[in-house]
């Protein structure tokens, strides 16, 4: 893909992004940060082609990191945002 | 598979994300959201797999079922307390990640498409700065908000030089790559050491109560250096979805910035605020309210009010996330409500130690969320409130806010607890907040302050009630 075209997606995601999340009110800014925490995860995908396509032993060590790193970031992220959605309940449905 | 179909299927899955956040405006679907979030990363790592063809390579596979399983079994033994510097453990490994990313792509440049050798190696050296500045900005702030390292702003002798100097090496790391290619050795060195040196610098002289701001900056920076390792690894997925994160930290900043009335680059200069003219006044106001009428007359004329109080606003600050009482607080807010008020939870943006914070304590303290009310939408509600109710909140309730010009807190928007009948406040001490500005609500006649832990001071009002 041109760089041009990725710089331009950037761009367009980063606007979109920012449009969309305005919407979420303040209520549940923890959440929303600790899944945009998960979804920064995704930079998994290039230690995965990066490290695939490694040739040496040291890089691709770094390369292994880079994954576990990058998945505990995306699965502990998840995890704990979904734990915490379900935190917030009307008073009626949990009645003691 | 053709790249048509990986690029729809790449566009598929960013609508698909931005689906799942959007889904997060409302509590009922945030929940399906996130869960959408999660099946749309999953289907993101599968299609990189299939089309790099790479998805019969074990090691891969071991290695994110590691992280997988070490990442779930952390996210449920989090406590809701703590979630702040989670988020920012969180941010550091993300950002350590794309870092690493990028210098495997340094390392072995012959193996990268020569077409765009420049661009991909630009690109992954920013990465890879980027990524180490939210790292070891992550662990500092992860580290204060633990107590690891202090709380208090740390300034060095020379503190701007220093970080100046950091960070222009850190460019010229970048800089360097663009001039040559056999630069890339001492450029990922110099990337590593400096830009981790300049994250430690601008985090460490950062106060306790600008960790909101701080916090939703570095996550801003989790996602752009995601977002520009997937330039460097040609991913659009990867830039697409990073430039979200992005986005989002970005907001979360501004938000956090408007509402602490603090400008961004006083934070990063590591301004603090003045806490000059603070000890006069708590004297002074410790002596108003010993020169009220007797202890027992307070206790039983509050008591009074709180059992005929019809319409009841609780405050909740960070003290009393400190104090842990915020499961008391929910069960006064029951007794108030047997009595037969109408209450409500007023919530400041910044309360807490995160953007939103102090929602998912109460949330977790089984409150329902919608009592828990934004600041612009209960404020009018007070002139109404027969009894408002502050736990371990000061700052953020100052009516000083409105009128003393000239001092750190002057603008900032703040919950007018003030124009409230009656209110009691349950602070730890007299001491005015961070700002150090002080409150002229401890001295209103109105106003009733119970000093001392929140924990014991709201038990002493839930057996008010009794």
């Amino acid at each position: 893909m041109s760089p041009l075209l990725l710089i331009l997606i950037f761009i367009v995601s980063t606007v979109v992004g920012y449009i969309i999340i305005k919407n979420v009110p303040s209520l549940l800014h923890t959440p929303l940060m600790s899944g945009m925490n998960a979804l920064s995860g995704i930079t998994v995908l290039g230690a995965l082609t990066a490290t695939a396509f490694a040739l040496g032993t040291g890089s691709k060590i770094l390369g292994y990191i880079a994954i576990v790193l990058a998945m505990i970031n995306v699965a502990g992220g998840f995890t704990v945002t979904s734990k915490m959605l379900k935190m917030f309940k009307h008073k009626e449905v949990d009645n003691k | 598979m053709s790249d048509i179909l990986f690029y729809l299927l790449c566009g598929l899955l960013s609508v698909l994300v931005l689906v799942g956040i959007s889904m997060m405006s409302k509590v009922e679907k945030a929940v399906k959201g996130n869960f959408l979030s999660t099946i749309a990363m999953a289907g993101a790592i599968l299609l990189t797999l299939v089309y790099y063809d790479i998805i019969s390579v074990t090691s891969l596979w071991i290695f994110m079922a590691i992280g997988l399983i070490l990442g779930v079994i952390w996210g449920f033994k989090i406590k809701m307390i703590e979630m702040p510097q989670v988020v920012a453990l969180l941010n550091g490994f993300g950002g350590i990640a794309s870092a690493l990313a990028a210098t495997v792509i340094m390392i072995e440049p012959e193996q990268q498409n020569q077409d765009q050798l420049m661009f991909i190696l630009v690109t992954a050296s920013l990465a890879l700065v980027v990524g180490v500045v939210t790292f070891t900005g992550s662990m500092i702030a992860a580290g204060k908000l633990q107590k690891v390292i202090s709380q208090k702003p740390v300034i060095w002798k020379n503190h701007q030089w220093i970080t100046g100097i950091s960070l222009v090496l850190s460019i010229l790391s970048i800089v360097m790559v663009a001039i040559d290619t056999k630069f890339l050795p001492i450029s990922i060195i110099i990337g590593w050491v400096m830009g981790g040196f300049f994250g430690v610098a601008f985090t460490i002289r950062v106060g306790g109560a600008d960790m909101p701001i701080t916090i939703s900056l570095l996550n801003s920076l989790s996602g752009v250096a995601g977002s520009i390792a997937g330039m460097a690894s040609n991913n659009p997925l990867t830039v697409a979805i990073g430039g979200i994160v992005g986005a989002s930290g970005l907001l979360l900043t501004q938000i956090m910035c408007r509402s602490m009335n603090r400008h961004l680059l006083d934070i990063l200069l590591g301004k603090t605020t003045s806490t000059g003219h603070s000890k006069g006044v708590a004297v002074e106001a410790s002596t108003v309210v010993t020169a009220s009428d007797s202890e027992e007359d307070i206790v039983s004329d509050l008591a009074s009010i709180m059992k005929s109080a019809r319409r009841v606003i609780i405050v909740p600050g960070y003290g009393m996330a400190l104090a842990q009482a915020q499961h008391l607080v929910s069960q006064l807010s029951d007794s108030l409500e047997q009595n037969g008020a109408l209450l409500d939870f007023a919530i400041h943006p910044v309360a807490g130690r995160m953007p939103g914070h102090m929602n998912v304590l109460l949330a977790e303290a089984n409150i329902s969320y919608e009592k828990l009310r934004e600041m612009d939408d209960i404020n009018p509600e007070f002139p109404n409130c027969d009894l408002a109710i502050v736990i371990g909140a000061n700052d953020v309730i100052n009516p000083a806010a409105n009128t003393a010009e000239g001092t750190p807190i002057y603008g900032m928007p703040v919950l007018d607890v003030d124009k409230a009948k009656h209110i009691v406040i349950c602070n730890f001490d007299l001491k005015p907040g961070y700002a150090g500005v002080d409150n002229p609500l401890y001295k209103m006649r109105n106003v009733t302050m119970k000093l001392g832990d929140a924990k014991d001071t709201v038990k002493e009002l839930i057996d008010m009630l009794r």
